[in-house]
């Protein structure tokens, strides 16, 4: 039902989707275009609607380019409300940034977005009126707090009733059977079981539905604290140690209430450290890993750094680049949680232990940490529908509060915080580094980072299970309408349509063979022999004499990276990690069983395709991993066709099932921003670094010496 | 033997995997010798040591020294540690540790290598144990300071391609469609008479004549005239490179000088200014006027433009490189990895350089302007900045053959100065000629690869093999400072080229991704958002820093092209089957989608 531009239809008006509402709009806009940092542009019309900031291009003629990625939902000139990151006015060539009131209208707008483009916007050819509601109607409806209900997600559920089979093979965990389901698969049948007991949220609000708890814990604990202090069962290894997380009591000022709460605690670690169950090991995430206010910090910085106004820009901070990027200390905290997680995997690997997350809610850095170690243990977590139930299990149902967290409803900027795309760029890192192992691409991580702000999915729009459930129900009593049916982001033909779906999927991914019963006897036996590794004995003691200094750097290293809360707190966790972590290199890599990130400093990277994808200065023309990825799907459809024509050789007959491949067109030269902005650039000139060099400061006396010392002028005699 | 032991660390490092890669470069390894030995290699000592390996602590083994390497096997075969290095690599060897010393371990050498890394070995303290190996490794790592010859001139290997014939001066001149009714081919320098670090051959403009060239030479530093490197078929622009013109303190000027630069500059037609890049910053340059050098003036060359580029002498490129080793070896760098590149500069030196060869390409190709490259003598930075606008520019330097072209004739013949930059067979490692300018081209070269990953014949372990022999003396491509002392020292009679090695077996350096482009120009993003590290070179000897091989991406490739010949193959027989009208085939039938199966598609 959604309706998609024609290239035939040469009209101004938005394309609106239903129950989307034009609010008001400004013509005889000048946007630029950022491409060279001169004042190209195209005068067009600027709207605001319910769901989002459209600027419609005065003359269509881009229509018979039609790019092959496009988003049927957010076209390359809108930015939905929640994606608006700041508003900037600018007013006699300052930039000034716009939040609520306005006195003044500027003559530029610029508005820098959640998924990373930059718009300039020229009002200077505008009305006066026409400036000033378009500026505060963008401004009030981008930047100012809002209710729930007035999300476009309900104006979108109420007119278009949803029709499509949101069933595909992502696993919900709105059920009871979910749940029972994933302990089989994981065998985690015997020593947990799923409960009803929050059935009508009697336990808790914050806790889903159903959820899993060791079989030994009963029902009057669970609702003793509203859930607090029970472990959670997130997954089984195939060894039977699990990974748990558990919400942490508040910081009690009775002190016989934390005398209590210490007993019930100390009751439950009892009786989940005894046999049949693992021993326990517990880390409290929150003192071992970063704050989400220091993520928060880094992250604003971080992100500030591809917000780029101009090419001036581009280049001056390129001279600093790398130490700006240190400076926004996001990818130490990437390295930070990567190591956290393979901290967790060696226990429950190596150590058979099970691992208990603690956290004050358990539902921020628990959740990062418990996808990571399923996405690097589980390869089921590493195909699209496994990684999307993982998104579920953890995230959705889990309880993470994704408005909040976003701030989509701009009610308090201290709850925001980055921790959902903390995962996704984790996930990245590991995509990056072992490409193969994953049935996605990174552009698929790209674009459901952008989900993130896309308001028509219900996905990423509540702070639990619970509200979900209570806001669906449509207006409490007068429900004579019936309840919203709300779209799943995981149903990718909601925004892309075949071909473009087919950029989701990694050529490179090497499937299991075959998920057979024997299969899963030489995946375990695959596990054991990582485990029979002969445990050499660190050479660190043997190391002396001229070695010194180099042993002692070593054991520095080890010493600074001491793992925070592990409940045992000598050297031998981090001598245990870097053991694990080294014999595991030391292997060929079974890309469908254990997945151990690269963490030293030159393997941890940007993950460009995100951050640097809206910058024309960035591009490589014909260059970048498209180069490469270009090539193989266009051998692929080679195959493929060869296939075909085989099967018609064989039956004398066409069959009709051919599969999709998306198709390149001209693929040598593609930019490496593909298959995101496309740029036409109208040279090819070569890009140039206008500021360059910077001081080398303590080399002064080497810089003006000659490269050889000989005379010339006594040559010349 | 190699292929039974079992490295404990799957890395490239050469204790792993350079056994195997020798043996494929076709050392002879007898069963019943204990080291890879190459025809003319001969034993000299061996030594039972301990090996402190920086990453596994200390390994007891045996070391062998031949005349061309340092062999270094495990005692213990789980895992075995194998270390295979050319004498070459050496810098310097240095004794730690007395007599006297206490403390286990701390008696022994220390050897510090050209690519990257220190071994350590510790030896027994009696009698001296380590006096004859110290003398012998230092005899043999510098045979230059020891009257010995290099091993290139003991080399008995035979291959069958002879990579001294790769390079023609004068087809290579050809292939650019000259000499034509502008520019000629001289032979003034056929005896190195008018400049001896110049190649015998020369392209200059047809308008110029061998007494203007004398005259000249009177002006250029060293005699190194501007000459002709490279000729834009459309534009008709040209790229030409010399050394500083000896202007001086007096800012002395030469009418000749100042004419030969009209002449090139109208040799295409141009009436726009000649455009001349000096690649040192603009103050080094005025510098360089104290001791006769300098730079072109407005005053006296009104019809040329002149920018500067800013690229830093070798003494800050060996400093940079110097502190880069210090931060990746043994171990990298922990905390604050990236502040740490930044300040070895090695990564903004790349990006400088890049940027310089940019704009020359630029200019030439869209500018349609000739330009005119130099820095001080015209053999370290010119040669980078000619080198890679020729990459950018013309297609054909980018296929193995070509590429081993543009360093044969950019780099060797317009006399960069290997044997002073690399310090070949000397033992004087803190010699301030050296400088790692060719390493910096080639790192500049993979940048480029990097960008561009179909664009390039040849892969990442092309690049590695280059550098490995920059330093090897195995064969004798990189020896000596110009092409007159080659001559003198007969080396393309004497010596194999490493040319040869490559191209006889070709396949193993091979890009599989490449795609011929014809005369497309090609110019990377000099932005630190794209320069890397690179990793499988510099921080290859640590093992922690996985390199997965093959790279996965391209043996997907490999598989897909095989499986694309397997299906042409069965189509054609299938044809020829149905066609001789058999109606049952459903013996093969079943293999087409088992063959699917294993290269799925899911889409």
């Amino acid at each position: 039902e959604i309706h998609i531009k024609e290239p035939i239809e040469k009209e101004v008006n938005p394309h609106l989707l239903p129950g989307e509402l034009l609010l008001c709009e400004a013509s005889t806009v000048y946007k630029y275009i950022q491409e060279d940092g001169s004042n190209r542009g195209t005068y067009g019309k600027l709207v605001c609607t319910n769901f989002k900031i459209a600027f419609l291009d005065d003359d269509s003629t881009s229509d018979d380019n039609e790019p092959q990625f496009k988003n049927k939902i957010v076209g390359e000139n809108d930015i939905t409300l929640q994606c608006v990151d700041q508003i900037y006015g600018v007013y006699d060539e300052k930039k000034k940034l716009l939040t609520g009131q306005l006195r003044k209208y500027p003559e530029k707008l610029i508005i820098y977005c959640k998924d990373l483009r930059v718009f300039n916007f020229c009002l200077r050819y505008t009305k006066e009126e026409e400036v000033k509601r378009i500026v505060s109607g963008i401004v009030h409806h981008s930047q100012t707090p809002k209710l729930l209900k007035r999300l476009f997600l309900f104006s979108y559920a109420s007119a278009a009733p949803n029709n499509t089979d949101g069933r595909n093979q992502t696993v919900m965990f709105d059920t009871l059977e979910d749940w029972r389901d994933e302990l089989e698969r994981t065998k985690g049948n015997v020593k947990y079981k799923a409960v009803t007991t929050n059935e009508g949220y009697r336990v808790s609000e914050k806790l889903p539905l159903y959820f899993v708890v060791p079989i030994c814990v009963s029902e009057e604990s669970i609702l003793k604290y509203e859930g607090r202090g029970i472990p959670i069962w997130c997954w089984s290894c195939h060894n039977g140690a699990a990974l748990l997380k558990m919400s942490a009591f508040p910081k009690e000022q009775d002190d016989s209430a934390s005398q209590m709460q210490k007993a019930f605690l100390d009751g439950i670690y009892k009786t989940i450290s005894k046999p049949p169950y693992e021993l326990l090991k517990t880390d409290d995430l929150s003192s071992s890993l970063p704050s989400l206010q220091d993520i928060q910090t880094a992250y604003t910085r971080f992100k500030q750094l591809f917000l780029i106004d101009n090419s001036t820009d581009f280049w001056a901070t390129d001279v600093k680049w790398f130490s700006l990027l240190e400076s926004t200390n996001w990818l130490e905290i990437i390295r930070r949680v990567l190591r956290k997680a393979i901290e967790v995997a060696e226990c429950l690997e190596r150590q058979h232990t099970n691992v208990l997350l603690i956290e004050e809610s358990a539902t921020d850095l628990c959740c990062v940490i418990s996808s990571l170690v399923q996405v690097m243990m589980d390869s089921y977590s590493r195909t699209k529908s496994g990684f999307q139930s993982l998104i579920q299990k953890e995230w959705v149902v889990g309880g993470h509060g994704f408005l909040d967290r976003c701030n989509h409803l701009h009610k308090s900027d201290k709850e925001e915080a980055p921790v959902f795309l903390l995962l996704l760029n984790c996930v990245w890192q590991l995509v990056q580094q072992y490409p193969p192992a994953f049935e996605f691409t990174e552009t698929y991580l790209t674009v459901l980072s952008d989900s993130l702000y896309v308001p028509i999915f219900s996905t990423f729009f509540f702070n639990s299970q619970h509200q979900k459930d209570t806001n669906t129900r449509g207006e409490g009593l007068k429900t004579q309408s019936s309840p919203f049916r709300f779209l799943t982001v995981w149903d990718w033909s909601v925004q892309f349509d075949p071909k473009a779906q087919a950029f989701l999927n990694n050529p490179l991914y090497a499937e299991k063979p075959k998920p057979d019963k024997s299969q899963r006897k030489t995946t375990r036996f695959k596990h054991q022999r990582q485990l029979s590794l002969p445990l050499t004995q660190t050479k660190s003691s043997t190391k002396r004499g001229f070695f010194r200094e180099e042993t002692d750097h070593l054991i520095k290293n080890i010493l600074g990276k001491r793992i925070g809360k592990f409940i045992n707190s000598s050297d031998e966790p981090s001598n245990s990690f870097r053991e694990f972590y080294d014999s595991w290199h030391s292997k060929p890599i079974d890309y469908h069983g254990l997945l151990l990130p690269c963490i030293d400093g030159p393997e941890i990277k940007v993950w460009a395709q995100r951050y640097l994808r809206w910058i024309p200065e960035a591009q490589l023309h014909g260059g970048g991993t498209i180069a490469t990825t270009a090539k193989i799907l266009d051998l692929m459809e080679e195959v493929q066709s060869l296939q075909v024509k085989m099967d018609e050789e064989h039956s004398q007959a066409i069959s009709g099932d051919v599969h999709s491949v998306p198709l390149l067109r001209n693929s040598a030269r593609l930019s490496s921003l593909f298959p995101f902005a496309l740029l036409q650039r109208q040279s090819i000139k070569p890009a140039l670094p206008t500021s360059t060099w910077k001081d080398l400061e303590d080399e002064e006396d080497l810089v003006k010496r000659d490269d050889e010392f000989v005379d010339l002028c006594g040559d010349m005699l | 033997m190699a292929s039974s032991s079992t490295p404990k660390y799957n890395s490239n490092s050469l204790e792993s995997s350079s056994s195997k890669r020798t043996l494929k470069d076709g050392t002879n390894w007898e069963q019943n010798e204990e080291i890879p030995r190459l025809p003319g290699e001969t034993r000299v000592t061996d030594k039972d040591v301990i090996y402190m390996c920086p990453f596994n602590g200390p390994v007891k083994g045996r070391v062998y020294i031949t005349n061309y390497r340092l062999y270094l096997r495990s005692v213990e075969n789980d895992p075995v540690v194998v270390l295979n290095v050319p004498l070459g690599v050496i810098s310097r060897i240095e004794k730690m540790g007395g007599a006297s010393s206490r403390g286990e371990n701390s008696y022994g050498l220390d050897i510090t290598c050209k690519d990257m890394r220190n071994l350590r070995f510790a030896l027994k303290q009696e009698g001296h144990s380590r006096r004859d190996i110290f003398e012998v490794l230092t005899k043999y790592a510098f045979p230059q300071s020891h009257n010995l010859l290099f091993f290139a001139f003991l080399n008995e290997e035979k291959f069958s391609e002879n990579g001294w014939m790769v390079y023609n001066p004068m087809s290579e001149y050809r292939r650019q469609g000259l000499p034509n009714e502008r520019w000629r081919v001289t032979f003034i320098n056929e005896h190195y008479g008018l400049c001896d670090t110049y190649p015998s051959l020369l392209v200059v403009p047809y308008n110029a004549t061998d007494d203007d060239l004398k005259k000249v030479a009177a002006f250029r530093s060293r005699n190194r005239i501007p000459v002709l490197s490279w000729f834009h078929p459309e534009t008709q622009a040209v790229i030409m490179r010399c050394s500083q013109p000896l202007v001086g303190m007096s800012g002395k000027r030469n009418k000749d000088d100042e004419r030969y630069l009209d002449i090139i500059r109208e040799a295409n037609g141009q009436i726009s200014k000649l455009t001349i890049y000096d690649a040192r910053p603009n103050v080094n340059a005025v510098a360089n006027k104290a001791t006769g050098g300098g730079y072109e003036g407005e005053d006296a060359y009104p019809n040329a433009e002149l920018f500067f580029l800013d690229i830093h002498n070798i003494h800050v490129m060996r400093e940079s490189l110097k502190k880069l080793k210090d931060i990746v070896y043994p171990n990298v760098e922990e905390s604050h990895w990236l502040s740490s590149l930044e300040s070895t500069h090695w990564l903004e030196h790349i990006k400088l350089v890049l940027t310089g060869a940019i704009q020359v390409a630029d200019k030439v190709s869209s500018g349609r302007s000739s330009v005119l490259v130099h820095c001080s003598d015209g053999w370290d930075r010119t040669a980078q900045l000619t080198s890679l606008a020729m990459l950018m520019l013309d297609s054909y330097y980018r296929t193995i053959e070509g590429f081993e072209v543009l360093v044969q004739k950019e780099w060797i013949s317009f006399g960069h100065k290997f044997a002073s930059r690399i310090g070949h067979g000397d033992k004087n490692h803190a010699d301030a000629d050296r400088s790692p300018i060719f390493l910096q081209f080639i790192d500049c070269v993979w940048q480029m690869s990097k960008q561009f990953p179909t664009a390039f014949e040849f892969n990442e372990q092309f690049l590695i093999t280059i550098l490995d022999h920059l330093y090897s003396c195995r064969f004798g491509t990189f020896l000596y400072n110009s092409e007159s002392v080659r001559e003198k020292e007969k080396v393309t009679e004497k010596t194999l080229s490493l040319w040869s090695l490559i191209n006889s077996e070709k396949s193993k350096y091979i890009n599989p991704f490449y795609t011929k482009e014809l005369n497309r120009a090609l110019y990377p993003v000099a932005s630190m958002r794209h320069l890397e590290l690179w990793v499988n070179y510099y921080i290859r000897w640590n093992p922690r820093i996985r390199q997965q091989q093959p790279n996965p991406v391209e043996q997907r490739y490999m598989e897909l092209l095989a499986l694309r010949d397997d299906y042409i193959r069965r189509l054609e027989e299938l044809q020829i089957t149905n066609n001789s009208k058999i109606p049952n085939s459903s013996g093969s039938s079943a293999s087409p989608s088992q063959m699917m199966s294993q290269v799925q598609t899911h889409f």
